[in-house]
């Protein structure tokens, strides 16, 4: 092995490299000049972010332990925007709320390490790495959540997501035991060779599928979510809900389309249930929300079983469409989370009725949580819709009338409550609304670069069909 | 290799293990002991990858040292847990589920 075949770990050493720096800056700047150290995070990770489009060849390391090609280079991307977006967002928070406490540097180093989990996850080659990357992309963020140190609300979204974790991933690691067991292997390459559909492997693969529903709050596993995101700081929620659940929807669409693709007769029908149950469950228990992190919670809870649909049918259509839809439902999930944030912060306000009469005091805040808000939902002009387009296609293809037909059903009952933040924002009036505030640089950026994905990666088809072509990878 | 004991003995031991974990989880409302109980799990998962790796597939150590990662992974994650925990129990004075009942619908 040579010296610069490690260069295929460049996203992994890169990142690794800016937490180091940041826990060296961490020692070396002045306690009352800690707010440079944000300033210094988000520069490394814009710069890293930026290096990141540079092409990678394909190829693997360790023996197979640690594989990339295009796509999962493209996805390590989509991450990375994802997150950058994020930090600017909740850089106005840092500075005004943690700096005080002389924790800010501390946010970003556990940030950057739960990515690095997600890194290490999504270019897994074995079980063992996978798992690793796992726990190693989710114990820093339920120290996140649990980071408003002397606030209840948050120690109990910290001890939830934890407990709720470490469950999820005994009960998936009870089941790769059996896949070991049946397999002889953990090796994904060695486990579709040896692989075939008898019980213990199904018995294996649903408790597997089991541990990473949880990652997705999917549906008979989806309690934690919104009492987590609820408590947790806004940020940590926005992580959770787009970056997290993104990287665990991608690998595990990996696995199912590759390595336990002769299940597809088992994971077709469960996959069909679930996704029925997570879509109503999740716009149902949606309708009854007044908080708007719990409300923002179910809707993301929705939106996993609206991924499911691209996960079913097991194609290269599949593939690109979950794809696509992730990073179209990571723009609009930051922005509407953004939004949020920005008059949390002002305000202290988390209530849908505490938005009535927005439109009249801050009329651009309301229009970016509007276009979020359709975004979500799937309203033809802006981006969304196209990626449930895609996705309702790629299921469509593949048979699924019924399914389809019943998620089209989903989307009108999602309307409704989407509207409802809508309504109070623009309809109804107010005795004291919000006052109207300026938002810093950061928190500007972050939300325009949202805006500009969600107006233009739906109307720029050619990003679809290179998602296609590297969506190749993983259908054979 | 235990001489005398077959695989099937020492499988059924972890899958009743695994469900006397999950059977804790469920039902303890102390914050402690929910976390032992997902420790149990986890334990009989460790036992499942060394017995496979002995019984079925001794050629190879892949069981063996998945094992030794769960068991630092756990320890990792036991330790936030218990930090939490802590933290939690500072400001309401008690480690039981039914007090951390704040965040509902």
């Amino acid at each position: 092995m040579e010296l610069s075949s490690f260069f295929l770990m460049r996203h992994e050493m890169a990142l690794l490299a800016i937490a180091l720096i940041l826990i060296i800056a961490e020692i070396f700047i002045p306690k009352q000049k800690k707010s440079s150290a944000v300033h210094l995070a988000i520069f490394l990770f814009g710069i890293h972010t930026a290096l990141g489009f540079f092409p990678l060849e394909e190829n693997s390391l360790f023996g197979g332990m640690f594989r990339t090609n295009s796509l999962i280079h493209f996805f390590k991307n989509v991450l990375n925007i994802g997150v950058f977006i994020l930090l600017l967002q909740s850089a106005d928070w840092i500075q005004e709320k943690i700096v005080k406490l002389n924790r800010g540097t501390e946010f970003f180093i556990l940030l950057f390490f739960s990515l690095l989990g997600m890194y290490f996850m999504i270019s897994a080659g074995d079980f063992l790495m996978f798992y690793v990357g796992l726990e190693l992309s989710t114990i820093p963020v339920a120290a996140l959540a649990a980071f408003e140190l002397m606030k209840r609300r948050s120690s109990e979204a910290g001890i939830k997501l934890i407990l709720s974790a470490a469950l999820a991933s005994g009960v998936s690691l009870f089941g790769i035991s059996m896949l070991y067991a049946t397999s002889g292997s953990i090796y994904f390459d060695d486990i579709l060779v040896a692989i075939s559909p008898n019980n213990l492997t199904i018995l294996g693969f649903i408790l597997f599928f089991a541990g990473m529903a949880f990652k997705i709050s999917l549906v008979p596993f989806h309690f934690w979510t919104a009492d987590v995101y609820e408590g947790a700081p806004i940020s940590v929620a926005s992580y959770l809900s787009v970056i997290s659940k993104g990287a665990a929807v991608f690998i595990l669409m990996i696995l199912m389309f590759t390595v336990l693709k002769p299940l597809m007769e088992v994971w077709e029908n469960m996959i069909y249930v679930v996704a029925l149950a997570t879509m109503f469950v999740g716009n149902l228990f949606a309708l009854r929300q007044q908080n708007m992190k719990r409300f923002l919670a179910f809707s993301s809870i929705a939106q996993a079983g609206f991924i499911l649909l691209g996960l079913i049918t097991g194609t290269q259509l599949g593939t690109a469409s979950v794809v696509y839809f992730v990073m179209i439902y990571i723009f609009s999930n930051l922005a509407a989370f953004g939004v949020v944030q920005a008059i949390s912060l002002k305000t202290g306000k988390e209530n849908i009725d505490d938005y009535n009469g927005l439109y009249r005091t801050n009329p651009r805040l309301s229009l970016i949580m509007l276009l979020a808000l359709f975004s979500l939902a799937g309203i033809p002009p802006v981006a969304g819709f196209f990626g449930k387009f895609f996705l309702y296609t790629a299921a469509a293809r593949e048979g699924y009338y019924l399914l389809v037909f019943l998620a089209v059903v989903n989307v009108t009952i999602s309307l409704y409550y989407y509207l409802l933040v809508v309504r109070a924002m623009f309809l109804r009036q107010s005795e004291n609304p919000i006052p109207f505030f300026n938002n810093k640089l950061y928190m500007r950026l972050g939300l325009g670069i949202t805006v500009i994905g969600i107006l233009v990666l739906g109307i720029y088809s050619p990003l679809y069909d290179y998602i296609y072509e590297l969506s190749a990878a993983f259908n054979h | 290799m235990i001489p005398g004991i077959s695989i099937t003995e020492i499988l059924s031991l972890t899958s009743i293990l695994f469900f006397i974990g999950v059977y804790g989880f469920i039902t303890r409302t102390n914050l402690i002991s929910m976390l032992v109980s997902v420790e149990i799990i986890l334990n009989s998962t460790v036992i499942n990858f060394v017995v496979i790796n002995k019984y079925l597939y001794p050629e190879l150590l892949q069981g063996v040292v998945y094992s030794i990662f769960i068991i630092a992974v756990a320890a990792a994650e036991t330790a936030l847990a218990v930090a939490i925990i802590i933290n939690l129990y500072k400001q309401i004075s008690s480690v039981d589920v039914k007090e951390t009942e704040t965040l509902k619908y």
